[in-house]
């Protein structure tokens, strides 16, 4: 709470001036040109400029309720306020911009700065950028706002192998050409990384996010080796874009006070991201897939794998664009997601079976934008988790109706 | 619009009022392992479920994992409350000489840590050890019942010296009780020993015995009961673990104990099949039944729900010599190399449900079917494996359907 104070009265100023001029706060609409790529996510959102005040802000928020059970046993009915989100950005000069995101998860209970970063713009083709950065690993990652998806759950492959939102501290180069229809871009950034919680953690399984429960990571790195997360993304104008990526760094302790006192233990992860609208019918397509190498030390339990890999893929189908109930321009869509995880690929040496520990889910949704800025969803989830050893798969469905918009 | 507001009002009502409908369906209770004995109180519900958190819960070096360890949880063996894998064997060695017993407590035994917290070595086996006993974790289910059975009703079945001339000589295995043991007015001692009903060679007399043993012997868990942590040999004593001792309560333990004196026992599925009652009978009919006793009526206890209760474990509780193929030759409490306690049999026509989809039966998980299990009865039970082979393949099958159906 202690938090949010000065936050709330900065807000409550705007509103005192808002109320001395309606004229004075203007809304910056997202910009929707078709050349605007996955890496501009940070930038492509919609902002209140307050006359010539140099900051401009903006947010989204999103709240759901979910009915879940799982092979018959169900907790009810509970309410959710994932997340709230600020943005501030300004532009401290020509070329030179700052950007923050400020999240507030599950009522706060949670607080952290997701994206905070200033960009030096040199030349179209070399920006600098330094600060709280979100490593470009996949789409999702730097592209997670939720009133831009049909889905009230983020995807597993996204937030448990890809543990979005992961940001970190450091520095990179980004820059993009265009040509014609075409635009190419590329980040690359180091940064701190990962912690041995990842392969230490009560998840029993090597689980990625837990390193993001380690607060120090925005002080220092945990063992003075860099990761590095470089992307390349080339997007059509008329048929879409696709994006590879890649992370890697060390993720142990292996060496204290000068003396090695292990190995070092390797962290990889490849991903491959593509988006694409069809003529005509306007059916939406984006998915992304990622696959992860850790290097887990022989001795350790087989739990804790060694090679990760999931994806996901959402089909989105307007059915219905045009005044519904005064709302000028708004949509109805029916949406499908399908998407799968594997925790853990590999064989058991004693049996030669597969390891399974790996969630296959469906989960089909409609969804309504009165505008472009606000999404209501209802979806319907059904998943399949099985365990390490691919005994009968615990089967949990769920419903799922919300909201999420940018203020 | 009206149409679009009506759908939108009619789905509502059907999506709210079906919700229920729309959720996967429970298991049938003879499908699974979990869940209680029936007639606990809702406080003891309570408490089954906090030990069943415990019993999941996965241990991390920041509370005390290892330093060197088999699992990190109880869960990790017991996957569903069911039989172990073959990747969660676990390696339990001694120096045998004659009839010196070295189980190299001062060199990591007298059970292998081949896993280690990040940054530490695991144990290897020390060259000193000249026997092993590979074995693959027990279901858990029904426990509390075989717990309140008194020691009379096992000895009932005892017959050492073959009186009875059925060729079978089961007898308890007395072993030497823990610092921590209070006995019962179930128990009954000889020479200071106790009758231990718990593990392969019935080498523990009580659950709390196995839990305390298991949380330190395969987590690296020290508790209330047993203060002294893991740490490898080989690279010093005291290495590896900073965490104060003891790591869990003695309520932690208690916890555990509580949920698996209240887990249910494992239930028949196709009892009134034609098959099964026939092959029930064959079981009999061979002398199966000499060892693995149908049933048990628990004494009074605690717990009112496990009083006074008829259960069929179809075990005797008993050592059996079982001959060369299953002779280890690793000795526990009185128990020789080739003795083994009578593995109960419910719940194996579940096994291949908690084993991923196939069976690893025996102590070590190497018979992959019953047939394969028969076949490696030797010993007293030589002359039951021979009656089963004389059986036509028609009769074999209804045995097995028989099996699956405990």
């Amino acid at each position: 709470m202690k938090n949010l104070l000065p936050i709330i009265l900065f807000l409550l100023c705007l509103q005192t001036i808002a109320q001395t001029d309606s004229s004075f706060i203007k809304r910056t609409p997202a910009d929707t040109n078709k050349l605007k790529m996955n890496m501009d996510a940070v930038y492509n959102r919609p902002f209140l400029t307050m006359g010539k005040f140099p900051v401009a802000i903006g947010g989204y928020v999103e709240a759901n309720s979910s009915y879940f059970g799982t092979d018959g046993v169900t907790e009810g009915l509970s309410f959710q306020m994932p997340r709230l989100t600020l943005f501030i950005s300004s532009s401290i000069k020509k070329r030179i911009k700052f950007l923050s995101e400020i999240e507030f998860e599950e009522g706060g209970k949670e607080i952290a700065i997701e994206f905070a970063s200033m960009d030096i713009e040199l030349h179209p083709l070399l920006n600098l950028r330094g600060g709280v950065i979100m490593n470009p690993i996949g789409a999702f990652n730097q592209n997670h706002d939720g009133p831009k998806w049909e889905f009230i759950n983020r995807p597993f492959s996204a937030t448990t192998i890809i543990p979005s939102t992961w940001s970190n501290v450091g520095f990179g180069l980004f820059g993009k050409y265009a040509m014609n229809n075409f635009v190419w871009a590329y980040e690359a950034y180091l940064t701190n990384g990962f912690d041995d919680k990842i392969i230490s953690n009560p998840e029993n399984r090597t689980w990625l996010p837990a390193s993001k429960e380690n607060p120090e990571r925005f002080e220092e790195s945990f063992n003075g080796v860099p990761l590095v997360t470089t992307k390349t993304a080339i997007r059509h104008r008329k048929i879409g874009e696709v994006g590879v990526s890649w992370m890697g760094g060390v993720y142990n302790q292996f060496r204290v006070d000068g003396i090695m006192v292990d190995k070092q233990r390797r962290i990889d992860l490849f991903a491959i991201d593509l988006n694409t609208t069809l003529p005509k019918i306007n059916t939406y397509i984006t998915g992304e897939w990622v696959w992860a190498m850790v290097e887990v030390p022989d001795n350790y339990t087989k739990e804790y794998g060694n090679k990760l890999r999931g994806g996901f893929l959402d089909v989105v189908q307007p059915i219905l664009k045009r005044k519904i109930l005064g709302w000028e321009n708004s949509t109805l869509n029916l949406a499908f997601r399908t998407e799968y995880v594997d925790y853990n690929v590999g064989t058991f040496s004693e049996t030669e079976t597969n390891i399974a520990d790996h969630i296959f889910a469906v989960v089909p949704g409609i969804s309504f934008r009165p505008s472009a800025l606000t999404v209501i969803r209802f979806n319907y989830r059904y998943h399949w988790q099985t365990d390490l050893l691919g005994n009968p798969a615990a089967r949990t469905a769920g419903i799922q109706f919300g909201f999420s918009t940018y203020f | 619009m009206k149409k679009i507001i009506l759908s939108i009002i009619i789905g509502s009502f059907f999506i709210i009022t079906s919700c229920q409908k729309l959720m996967p369906p429970a298991p049938k209770d003879e499908d699974v392992l979990a869940g209680t004995i029936p007639g606990l109180t809702a406080e003891q519900e309570k408490e089954h479920l906090v030990g069943d958190a415990s019993f999941g819960k996965i241990f991390t070096k920041e509370e005390g994992l290892g330093p060197i360890f088999v699992q990190t949880s109880c869960s990790n063996c017991h996957i569903g409350n069911g039989k172990g894998h073959p990747s969660t064997q676990l390696t339990r060695f001694a120096n045998v000489n004659g009839s010196v017993i070295d189980y190299l407590l001062n060199k990591g035994g007298p059970q292998l840590q081949q896993h280690a917290i990040l940054g530490y070595l695991p144990e290897t086996l020390p060259t000193e050890a000249n026997v092993f006993s590979k074995r693959i974790a027990p279901a858990v289910m029904g426990l509390g019942y075989i717990a309140a059975l008194d020691d009379q009703s096992i000895l009932n079945n005892a017959d050492p010296n073959d009186i009875n001339g059925d060729g079978i000589s089961g007898r308890p295995n007395y072993v030497t009780p823990t610092s921590f043991f209070s006995p019962q007015s179930i128990h009954i001692p000889f020479n200071g020993q106790y009758i231990g009903r718990f593990g392969k060679k019935a080498e523990k007399v009580t659950i709390q015995d196995q839990v305390v043993f298991a949380l330190k012997q395969d987590i690296g868990i020290t508790s209330d009961f047993d203060t002294q942590d893991l740490f490898n040999y080989q690279l010093g004593v005291y290495t590896g673990d900073d965490i104060a001792d003891p790591e869990v309560s003695s309520g932690f333990v208690h916890g555990l104990v509580f949920y698996m004196r209240t887990l249910k026992a494992p239930t028949r599925r196709n009892k009134d099949n034609a098959d099964v009652i026939a092959g029930e009978k064959l079981f009999a009919q061979i002398g199966c039944t000499s060892c693995h006793t149908p049933s048990f009526t628990t004494a009074q206890s605690d717990i009112s729900a496990l009083s006074n209760q008829i259960f069929y474990p179809y075990s005797d509780f008993l050592l059996h010599d079982m001959g060369e193929l299953l002779d280890d030759s690793f000795p526990e409490g009185s128990a020789n190399g080739f003795e083994w306690r009578t593995p109960p049999l419910w719940g194996l026509g579940l096994a291949k449900d908690s084993q991923g989809g196939q069976m690893f039966l025996l102590h070590d998980g190497r018979a992959k079917t019953f047939e394969q299990v028969i076949t490696f009865h030797g010993g007293e039970a030589a002359s039951r494996r021979t009656a089963f082979n004389a059986l036509s393949q028609g009769e074999k099958d209804q045995i097995f359907k028989f099996l699956e159906s405990l």
